[in-house]
């Protein structure tokens, strides 16, 4: 993930910061006191599942929606008195929100117009040309939203929003309407076309991969908090709780209390061996995660043959409950004497020539302490 | 699929009631063109009582004046429906709005005995005779109260389906609320409005009861004077009459469907051209889907 | 919760004002008045009747001087319920009235569900037509449609269907066909049935035709998969149509008085009579004052069961 490291790294002076934002509707909190910053011609991703209220953010920072507290400060300038449309932002909404009785055309002039008379008509017509080329539409020009596919309505909406030059763009959803199969492709393009102008950018989605893929820092909401801000790699690695570390990814969560220097539960049969310098004291209650790739799996025989275990590694032995085959790898479900189900995922060569274990076979599991990550929260 | 089999049965029972609907009305037509004066007997062709349709004054007067009511109220009644539209669907509750909702579209339920009763008591009554009494002015108010029930039914619900973020897109590339009115929502409920505008229309032009308690001796409209010759006695002028109002609502009719139709076959051509060429090739996704943010 | 500032709040008030004040002048007021004038005496006089209120010089509130005479009138009506030779027009024609508007809704019903439901199940490409087939009569003129039906029932030799029976030899004199309960029955099913159809169209339209595929495959017969999966699921539609026929055939007054004569009795007729030639108007607004009673269970009814579709949009009001 260096491609994403570097965008992550690309000039962090804030030039969106929002502090201790909140907004609640009747009884729901749909914002809890969000801080955030952002760097210029950053893209980054709030990813949540539905409903933790990203929208809702995403509307505050539109001027769509008033915050109940909070600041939002873009590029020095506060932006709590000023109403939606003198806001230097522009948001591209889920249901792209075309207008149905304008042209192609028209709709993307439609911001410019409303800068007239600063803007002279044949500027605007100069500006819509320019972004219909850079989306590709200028075939379409003067269709009519219903008339296209929704990857062209798609692009439309991306060239509306992009037209003023917004000082930031907002993305709800950009590519929730699309079908799987066009959504990934369009990622690629959509960041591509990003980068190219040099917006900053705040995109929002529900989909784990399409926030990887296409942000540079990941903002992961739950419950209207934003509970963890990095880089995609930061955010898979070293998820710093447990919303993050299940809702990224798979995770193999064991819970249990410092004891000895190690951490005793029931979720395993042995105390786990923590990573060093844990931060952790005795009697402290925490979680060890443990990604399925991490976990290594081999015949319980093996095993037993007299090889001494490393000091670092955890290990038990559990018989194979659910197998799933996906091509590249496999993903065992492991069920250990406990009842604790573990999931590991191994390339599918790790076998070698022999047999790959099935059902009802009985492996070993084990995991190095230094990939496991600690959560207390 | 099943809904596509013919079933008998079905096509039996559906020509069956089409000739109840259209049976009397088809007899209307056919008697209006005899030349006797029995409205039940063709006494050869002619096209008599359309002559004498047009040399009734009287008629002619009470025709005019429908139209005129008709068109005032349906104006009137769209202006009033509309804003009662935006106050349902936009403005929330607050003390009072339940109530509003119900007055709205009560005239509706209401039957119209009842309506015109309390009308007629409100135009009588000595603390109103500002409002000018019985008479044509009465009925226009009456109309435009019924006919704005059914238009603020057409454009709440119409306000409704629209995607809301259609305005607050408009909002969000630097319109004005006030504009975005103009531009974006009133263009996007534009066909609400229309249908809102021929439906009260046609319902003040049918109206007989408000209009025959509201009425003065100047102010006779097509049904009040419709309905007193139907005491006097059958006539095939009436006939005339009912031929030529059938012959021009089929006309409308028609013809909006017509241009219905061809505006659906055009946009769903151009949707394939679209699904065509596109570089994805993927079937199109409906932009008017439901509101899938909230 | 804070609002928007879609429209400025000074913007709001106004367009709230229009529909407001229209509706307290020509609906809500008009409605008082009618309580009022119930309970009025009546008086040869322009308005036909005497407040139920006096202010004598020096008055600063009226004295209330409510006449029930005409309340009384359809209580006493009531209570004579049975006794032989009792004038109980107001109540046989409330009876009546109820009575035809039943079996109009009933009628309609039957006639209407399998139409609809055929229509629902056609080609798609045909449906628009024929629903366009049920509307097209309904936007033509009402009392035209009535006075069809005066022409094909007339009761002398004349009449159309008379002719027709009188040739074919099936009678031998013509039969009284018009000015009867028949006759209103069969004009006011005429007239309602679109309000019928539509609703169930609408609804039946909006059936999965898949459940009907899951039932048969789920090995019920297409009579078990109408009783139990169609009709439970047009249960709105059916509530709308009913309701929508039955309320505005209570208070019907053209029909029974084109197709009814003098003899059929119906409470609409008699609002309209006590109105117009008794100028009896408390009594009128008493009536009036019954029928809407009676009829807001009826409307309460099609509030909540008759939309059509029944969509729960709670918030979309409040971000506004
Ligand atoms: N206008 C509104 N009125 C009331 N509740 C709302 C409104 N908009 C959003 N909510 C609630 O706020 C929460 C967050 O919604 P949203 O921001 O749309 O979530 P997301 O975009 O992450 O799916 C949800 O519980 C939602 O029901
Ligand atoms: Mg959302």
């Amino acid at each position: 993930m260096d491609q994403a490291g570097e965008k992550g790294a690309a000039n962090r002076r804030a030039y969106l910061r929002i502090e201790g934002v909140t907004k609640r509707f009747d009884d729901t909190l749909a914002v809890d006191e969000v801080s955030l910053e952002i760097g210029e011609r950053e893209i980054f991703a709030l990813l949540g599942s539905s409903g933790c209220g990203k929208t809702t953010l995403l509307r505050m920072l539109a001027g769509l929606e008033t915050p109940d507290a909070g600041r939002i400060v873009l590029d020095g300038e506060n932006l709590a008195e000023v109403p939606a449309h003198r806001r230097p932002t522009n948001m591209m909404f889920q249901s792209y929100a075309l207008f149905p009785h304008m042209t192609v055309e028209a709709n993307v002039a439609f911001g410019l117009w409303q800068e007239r008379p600063r803007l002279t008509r044949a500027e605007v017509e100069a500006r819509v040309a320019e972004m219909l080329d850079l989306v590709q539409m200028q075939r379409y020009a003067r269709r009519k939203p219903h008339e296209l596919s929704g990857g062209q309505q798609q692009r439309v909406a991306l060239a509306r929003s992009l037209a003023k030059e917004p000082k930031l763009l907002l993305l709800d959803e950009p590519l929730a309407a699309l079908d799987k199969k066009i959504r990934q492709r369009t990622q690629l393009e959509l960041v591509n076309l990003i980068e190219r102008v040099g917006v900053t950018c705040i995109l929002v989605t529900h989909d784990q991969e399409e926030a990887m893929t296409m942000a540079g820092r990941i903002g992961v909401m739950n419950e209207g908090r934003l509970l963890q801000v990095g880089t995609p790699g930061e955010i898979y690695e070293t998820p710093d709780c447990r919303f993050t570390a299940e809702f990224i990814g798979e995770a193999n969560l064991f819970h249990g209390r410092v004891a000895d220097g190690a951490l005793a539960g029931a979720d395993f049969p042995a105390a786990i061996v923590l990573p060093p310098e844990a931060g952790l004291a005795e009697g402290d209650e925490a979680w060890v995660s443990v990604r399925p790739e991490r976990v290594s799996l081999s015949r319980a025989g093996a095993a037993s043959a007299g090889v001494s275990e490393p000091a670092d590694c955890n290990a038990a032995t559990g018989e194979v409950a659910d197998i799933a085959y996906l091509g590249s790898h496999s993903v065992y479900h492991v069920r250990l004497a406990n009842g604790r189900i573990v999931i590991a995922s191994v390339p599918s060569v790790h076998w070698g020539d022999a047999p790959p274990p099935t059902w009802g076979d009985v492996l070993r599991v084990a995991w190095f302490a230094p990939d496991g990550v600690v959560l207390t929260r | 699929m099943m809904s596509a089999r013919v079933r008998p049965g079905a096509t039996v029972w559906l020509l069956a009631v089409y000739a109840f609907l259209y049976v009397p009305i088809l007899c209307l037509i056919a008697f209006s063109f005899t030349a006797g004066e029995i409205t039940t007997q063709f006494d050869g062709f002619s096209l008599r009582w359309y002559g004498e349709l047009l040399r009734d004054d009287e008629l002619v007067d009470a025709v005019l004046l429908s139209l005129r009511v008709g068109a005032f109220a349906a104006t009137a009644a769209v202006v009033v429906g509309s804003a009662a539209a935006f106050v349902l669907a936009r403005f929330g509750r607050y003390p009072g709005s339940a109530a509003f909702a119900g007055m709205t579209t009560a005239p509706m339920v209401m039957p119209e005995v009842v309506i015109g009763l309390s009308l007629v008591l409100l135009f009588t009554h000595p603390l109103f005779t500002f409002l000018g009494g019985r008479g044509v002015a009465a009925i226009w108010a009456a109309h435009t109260t019924l006919c704005t029930a059914y238009v603020t039914v057409l454009v709440q619900s119409r306000l409704r389906e629209m995607d809301r973020s259609l305005e607050e897109a408009a909002l969000d590339l630097g319109c004005p609320p006030f504009k975005v009115f103009f531009v974006i929502t009133v263009p996007v409920i534009a066909p609400a409005l229309v249908a809102g505008w021929l439906l009260a229309f046609t319902l003040s032009m049918d109206d007989f009861v408000l209009a025959a308690m509201l009425s003065d001796p100047g102010s006779t409209t097509l049904p009040v004077l419709v309905f007193a010759r139907l005491h006097h006695g059958l006539k095939p002028e009436i006939n005339a009459l009912a031929t030529v109002i059938v012959a021009l609502v089929s006309l409308a009719v028609v013809v909006a469907n017509r241009a219905m139709l061809s505006a659906q076959r055009k946009r769903a051509a151009a949707l394939r051209h679209a699904a065509g060429i596109s570089p994805t090739g993927v079937p199109n996704v409906t932009l008017g889907s439901p509101d899938i943010r909230r | 919760m804070r609002r928007q500032h879609f429209f400025l709040a000074r913007g709001r008030f106004w367009v709230g004002m229009l529909p407001w004040a229209w509706m307290l002048l020509f609906f809500a007021l008009p409605f008082a008045l009618i309580l009022k004038v119930s309970l009025s005496t009546p008086e040869l006089a322009i308005p036909p009747y005497l407040p139920p209120f006096v202010m004598e010089p020096g008055d600063v509130l009226p004295h209330l001087r409510p006449d029930f005479a005409s309340y009384r009138r359809l209580h006493d009506e009531l209570l004579a319920l049975g006794t032989p030779g009792a004038d109980l027009q107001y109540l046989a024609a409330w009876g009546n009235s109820l009575l035809l508007a039943a079996l109009t809704t009933l009628l309609c019903l039957l006639i209407g569900y399998p139409f609809a439901y055929h229509i629902a199940r056609s080609r798609e490409a045909a449906r628009n037509t024929l629903l366009m087939l049920v509307m097209l009569p309904f936007w033509t003129s009402f009392l035209l449609r009535v006075y069809a039906w005066m022409v094909l029932l007339d009761s002398s030799e004349l009449g159309l269907i008379n002719r027709v029976l009188l040739a074919a030899g099936l009678v031998d004199a013509p039969l009284q066909l018009l000015y009867n309960q028949g006759a209103v029955l069969v004009g006011m099913v005429y007239s309602y049935l679109p309000f019928m159809v539509l609703p169930l169209y609408a609804n039946l339209v909006k059936l999965d035709p898949q459940l009907l595929e899951a039932a048969a495959d789920l090995g019920a017969r297409p009579w078990t998969t109408f009783l139990r999966v169609t009709l439970p699921l047009s249960r709105r539609g059916i509530v709308a149509g009913s309701m929508l026929v039955f309320i505005p055939a209570v208070g019907e007054f053209v029909i029974p008085d084109l197709l009814g004569g003098g003899d059929v009795l119906m409470i609409g007729r008699k609002i309209w009579e006590d109105f117009g030639p008794n100028q009896d108007w408390p009594m009128a607004a008493a009536v009036a004052v019954t029928m809407v009673l009676v009829l807001i269970a009826p409307i309460v009814l099609l509030h909540r069961h008759g939309r059509a579709d029944g969509r729960t949009d709670g918030r979309s009001g409040e971000a506004g």
